[in-house]
């Protein structure tokens, strides 16, 4: 019986076929949206991992001193004093064609269970007379390099594996390493560290500056979109199940009636969605591979400049993001699945041929929805209010999106209701109530043209917002026209005396790494000088903070630690060497993971002597001219030195690169949407014969029917475009002032882009003339013949 | 006489305080193996409501509705699902058939789900209702008095011990309604089916062997 159930229901399919593939191909676009994603979340995790493998850092202690370097004299001393510790040398560098980290080890002292030790212990010898590990990508990235490199696999991307002694040499860090680690089981009885070396911190296994936590905001950003774009999905697959299910209404009627039990037809349907489930979701995860291949290359790049992450720019297959994307879907595909099969389990057996009774069922899920969406409106206000954290913005997000979704179809019905009691002509009123009677079937594909075009607005709104306050902030702190990097403190001391001879300015740029507040963090110098006093970018300062900055009676803190630590102005924070000072002012600082501090240079030079000078900003009125005199007259290399634009470029680079993703996943939940309400009319098509024909006995043209149906779509488009635009500023405002705070911790201003919308809005009304044109067409076309056979056969 | 179906003071009512409608009030009745009764009376006096109860399609408030011995009222989803499809033919004014399959499809598809498929049969029965040459086309491919003819010949064909038919022929026109209630009366009585009609003409009343009228919620004589 099940067999020749099962084969009635699956018969409906192999007799249309398009409905068959715009629901695979529904279900299998938000799968690939969202595993897509997923791939490149996973991908950029396991790298990570793979990078505190290498030296199974992150389980062990590690020394550190303030400066960022320490004199490897240490390393012996502690050694002789009893301690188990190994000393690294880290840095970046350019080898070949590559900028790379490169990571210095002593093999003989390293803690046993890293990668990196491992591999060197391999072959010892050789590994200490200069052999070092890089990943085959990196070897092709670098080309040339001048070094004896081996390929691994277990070298992370963006690294070489080296003996200490080599890193020292290519760094330039002769006499000195960047820290020691701490194996995990020491002797007891030793002179304490704290005695032994007093001015090295402690940092406890876990702490400091790990990738997985610095890059977190950016892989959470990210998921986020993908279940946004998921949640498109959900709805479009919400939407062909639904019409599915009412298609088939007269068949599951004449089912029962043949004596087809409910169970055994629920569990049909069950399983013919299973299957739909399975079948779209593997076509999903091939496209959400592809997708994710597509788009890795610009993710791993924006990591790279933004966190200096290694991850690798070609995708692995990776089963457990597969099974994690193949699991939503079949989720999603039993949320929509669900609420239509509990509809036919729970309306009287015979409301297929019961209008009264669906209709009866549409009003209460109405009634329903509409409480649904002013429960999440009421706990997306409890969360504005009381929420904090990131995981609470983002429910906010959720629930205020939701909501909005929710409502949309009743402000619809009402809008239609209005526009039918304006209307006056016969034709007219038919139109408006008409519309208002079909909304229930088209209100899940408008839902999900809703959420992406609020999306497209919202997360443009911040891109662009973005982008606006990035240039003008990139104007005010890249305004040296040249900056050279020194290649060793000999030629720092040629390249200011230099400058200084030729009567222009030469800004140091010093820095140590540090601990702030409890955070990894950077404090840099600052020289007194008009450069900074005109142009650095301010967003809270105390009165005369220049004077006192540069007589070192406070610090400069940018945002992100302001807003994570609550300081403001006039506030104390305590500072390694330091003590407490007062914080003099607040400045932006985008795109920056790490928190920063800033004091004036003869405070510095006073406490870090020893911190070399990374790069000087250098002002001059001629600067083409003062580069070729770096050129010609000191011996610099053009490697060494940018210009100001080129600086800016690189900048803009990384940032368009960072927002490259989201504008891709935007487009393709835009996509998405259009086929989705594409599918809906085209399903519908079929149904609306019965409800065309009368008005096309009392003499309303097929053409003239194929007019309206067009209109009736493009008008609840445009409605819907229309509510999406406070919606999607909603989706702005809330990215802008409170995901971005909680992420990155920087606040940015709205800004208004009206050109954008009206790109968007002709960009989306071109999609729904596109998923109109067909079905109207077809009705024009084989109009007066389908409509005959209504009459006909008394359909 | 074997009787196949027995209504024993069957009420049904619709909706709840003042929308309540008592649309059956102790209906009774008899009906044996082989035997014909039409059923008259206005829109909306329950005909319909009444058919179903006799299906299982819908349950009844009170009162028994025994299917050769079996009460359909009291039975379980299944139960009257699995009575449904052995021993009933149901035929409806229109939508009886599955849009999405073809006719031979269609005619084979209950006797199928009783297992209780027989080729030489159907296609006995298919030639008999005129529709041998149809088989490999599609409802949407048919007119309506065939159609009719195909859900006909798919209730006869699981060979039922009752067929209910409500107003099988209603939107056809007279000479084609006449004669597809001819096969379907000539065709059950040969197998022994007993066949409850709905039907609101008594020129196709008058062809059963006995007439009952609904009026009120309560059965009374027919018109003769
Ligand atoms: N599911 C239902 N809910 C409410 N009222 C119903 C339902 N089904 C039938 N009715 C009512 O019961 C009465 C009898 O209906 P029906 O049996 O279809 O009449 P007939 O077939 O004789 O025209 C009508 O008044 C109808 O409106
Ligand atoms: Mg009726």
């Amino acid at each position: 019986m099940n067999r020749a159930a099962l084969g009635a229901l699956l018969s409906h399919w192999a007799r249309h076929p398009f409905q068959l593939a715009m629901l695979l191909m529904g279900l299998a676009l938000a799968t690939a949206l969202w595993s897509g994603v997923q791939a490149l979340n996973a991908e950029a995790r396991a790298a990570y991992a793979s990078a505190e493998e290498l030296l199974a850092d992150g389980g062990l202690a590690r020394l550190e001193h303030p400066s960022g370097r320490m004199p490897d004299a240490e390393f012996g001393r502690l050694r002789r004093a009893g301690w188990m510790v190994s000393a690294v040398v880290e840095g970046r560098a350019r080898l070949g064609q590559a900028r790379v980290t490169l990571l210095g080890i002593e093999p003989l002292s390293a803690p046993a269970g890293g990668t990196g030790p491992a591999l060197a212990q391999a072959d010892l010898e050789s590994f200490l007379s200069g052999t070092g590990f890089a990943h085959p990508q990196t070897l092709a990235e670098m080309g040339d390099n001048g070094l004896d490199l081996r390929p691994s696999g277990a070298v992370p991307v963006g690294m070489v594996l080296v003996d200490i002694a080599q890193a020292q040499d290519v760094l330039d860090m002769r006499g000195q390493i960047t820290r020691l680690t701490l194996a995990p089981d020491q002797r007891k009885g030793l002179t304490p560290l704290a005695e032994l070396a007093p001015d090295l911190t402690l940092i406890p296994p876990g702490e400091g500056a790990d990738l997985a936590g610095l890059t977190d905001s950016f892989h959470l950003n990210l998921t986020a979109f993908g279940l946004l774009a998921f949640a498109v999905g959900l709805f479009i697959v919400h939407s062909a199940v639904g019409l599915a299910f009412e298609q088939r209404r007269g068949l599951f009627r004449s089912l029962r009636a043949m004596g087809v039990p409910l169970r055994n037809l629920c569990a049909l349907l069950g399983a013919e969605m299973a299957l739909f489930g399975l079948l779209a979701g593997a076509l999903g995860l091939v496209l959400g591979y592809l997708m994710a291949a597509l788009l890795l290359p610009d993710v791993a790049l924006s990591l790279r400049g933004l966190y200096g992450a290694p991850v690798p720019g070609a995708l692995q297959f990776n089963p457990v993001w597969a099974a994690a994307g193949l699991g939503m879907t079949l989720a999603g595909m039993a949320i929509a699945g669900g609420q239509a099969l509990w509809r036919l389990a729970h309306l009287p057996l015979l409301a297929p041929a019961q209008p009264r009774a669906w209709a009866q069922a549409s009003a209460r899920a109405r009634r329903a929805q509409a409480a649904l969406a002013v429960a999440l409106a009421l706990a997306a206000l409890g969360l504005a209010q009381w929420g904090g954290g990131l995981v609470a913005g983002f429910a906010l997000l959720a629930a205020a999106l939701l909501a909005c979704a929710l409502i949309m179809p009743v402000l619809l019905a009402g809008a239609l209701a209005l526009a039918g009691r304006a209307a006056r002509g016969p034709v007219a009123q038919w139109f408006w109530a008409d519309s208002r009677q079909n909304l229930p079937r088209l209100s899940l594909a408008l839902m999900a043209l809703l959420l992406a075009l609020a999306a497209n607005i919202g997360v443009g709104t911040m891109v662009s917002s973005f982008r606006a306050t990035f240039i003008g902030w990139l104007d005010q702190r890249l305004v040296a026209e040249v900056n050279v990097i020194p290649r060793d403190p000999a030629e720092a001391a040629r390249i200011r005396a230099f400058v200084a001879a030729r009567g222009e300015a030469a800004l140091p740029v010093q820095r140590v790494d540090a601990t702030l507040a409890g955070q990894p963090a950077q404090i840099y110098a600052m020289k007194d000088h008009a450069t900074f006093r005109d142009n650095w970018p301010m967003l809270d300062a105390l009165p005369d903070l220049w004077d006192r900055l540069a007589a070192g009676k406070g610090v400069l803190i940018n945002e992100q630690l302001a807003h994570r630590d609550g300081l403001g102005p006039g506030d104390v924070l305590t500072l390694p060497q330091l003590g407490a000072m007062p914080v003099l002012g607040v400045y932006p600082d985008y795109g920056n993971p790490l928190a920063q501090a800033v004091t004036g240079l003869d405070l510095f030079a006073a406490n870090w002597p020893d911190a070399p000078v990374r790069q000087y900003a250098l002002r001059s009125d001629a600067p083409q001219a003062l580069i070729a005199a770096l050129q010609d007259e000191l011996g610099l290399s053009s490697g060494q030195i940018t210009d100001q634009a080129a600086a800016k470029a690189m900048s803009l680079a990384i940032f368009e690169r960072t927002f490259l993703i989201t504008g891709a996943l935007n487009l393709l939940t835009l996509s998405v949407a259009a086929l989705a309400l594409f599918a809906a009319l085209m399903t519908l098509s079929g149904m609306r014969l019965v409800q065309l024909a009368p008005l096309w006995a009392l003499g309303l043209t097929p053409r003239a029917l194929a007019g309206l149906e067009a209109l009736r779509a493009l008008v609840l488009a445009a409605m819907t475009m229309i509510f999406a635009l406070p919606v999607g500023l909603m989706l702005a405002q809330l990215l802008l002032a409170v995901i971005n705070v909680q992420a990155f911790g920087w606040r940015l201003p709205m800004q208004l882009f009206p050109a954008d919308w009206a790109r968007l809005a002709a960009g989306a009304w071109l999609a729904v003339a596109l998923a109109v044109a067909l079905p109207a067409w077809r009705l024009w076309r084989d109009g007066p013949r389908d409509l005959l056979k209504v009459f006909a056969h008394e359909r | 006489m074997d009787q196949v179906l027995r209504l024993r003071d069957v009420t049904k009512s619709f909706g709840q305080g003042d929308a309540r409608i008592e649309v059956l009030r102790a209906v009774s009745l008899d009906l044996g193996a082989g035997q014909s009764l039409a059923l008259t009376g206005e829109s909306g006096s329950g005909k319909s409501t009444l058919l179903h109860i006799c299906a299982g399609l819908e349950p009844a408030d009170q009162g028994q509705v025994l299917i050769g011995g079996t009460d359909i009222a009291r039975c379980d989803d299944v139960a009257a699902a699995a009575l449904r499809r052995a021993s009933i033919g149901l035929v409806f004014q229109h939508f009886n058939l599955i849009p999405s399959l073809n006719v031979a499809a269609n005619l084979a598809f209950q006797a199928r789900l009783a297992r209780r498929h027989d080729a030489g049969f159907q296609a006995d029965l298919a030639a008999r209702l005129g529709i041998g040459h149809l088989l490999a086309r599609y409802p949407e491919q048919l007119s309506g008095g065939q159609q009719q003819r195909v859900a006909i010949g798919r209730c006869l064909a699981v060979r039922p011990r009752l067929v209910l038919a409500d107003e099988p022929t209603g939107n056809l026109d007279e000479a084609t309604g006449d004669s597809v209630l001819d096969l379907m009366l000539e065709l059950s009585a040969q197998a022994g089916a007993a066949l409850l009609l709905v039907t609101h003409s008594p020129r196709l009343a008058a062809r059963c062997d006995a007439r009952a009228h609904l009026r009120a919620g309560r059965l009374g004589p027919g018109a003769t």
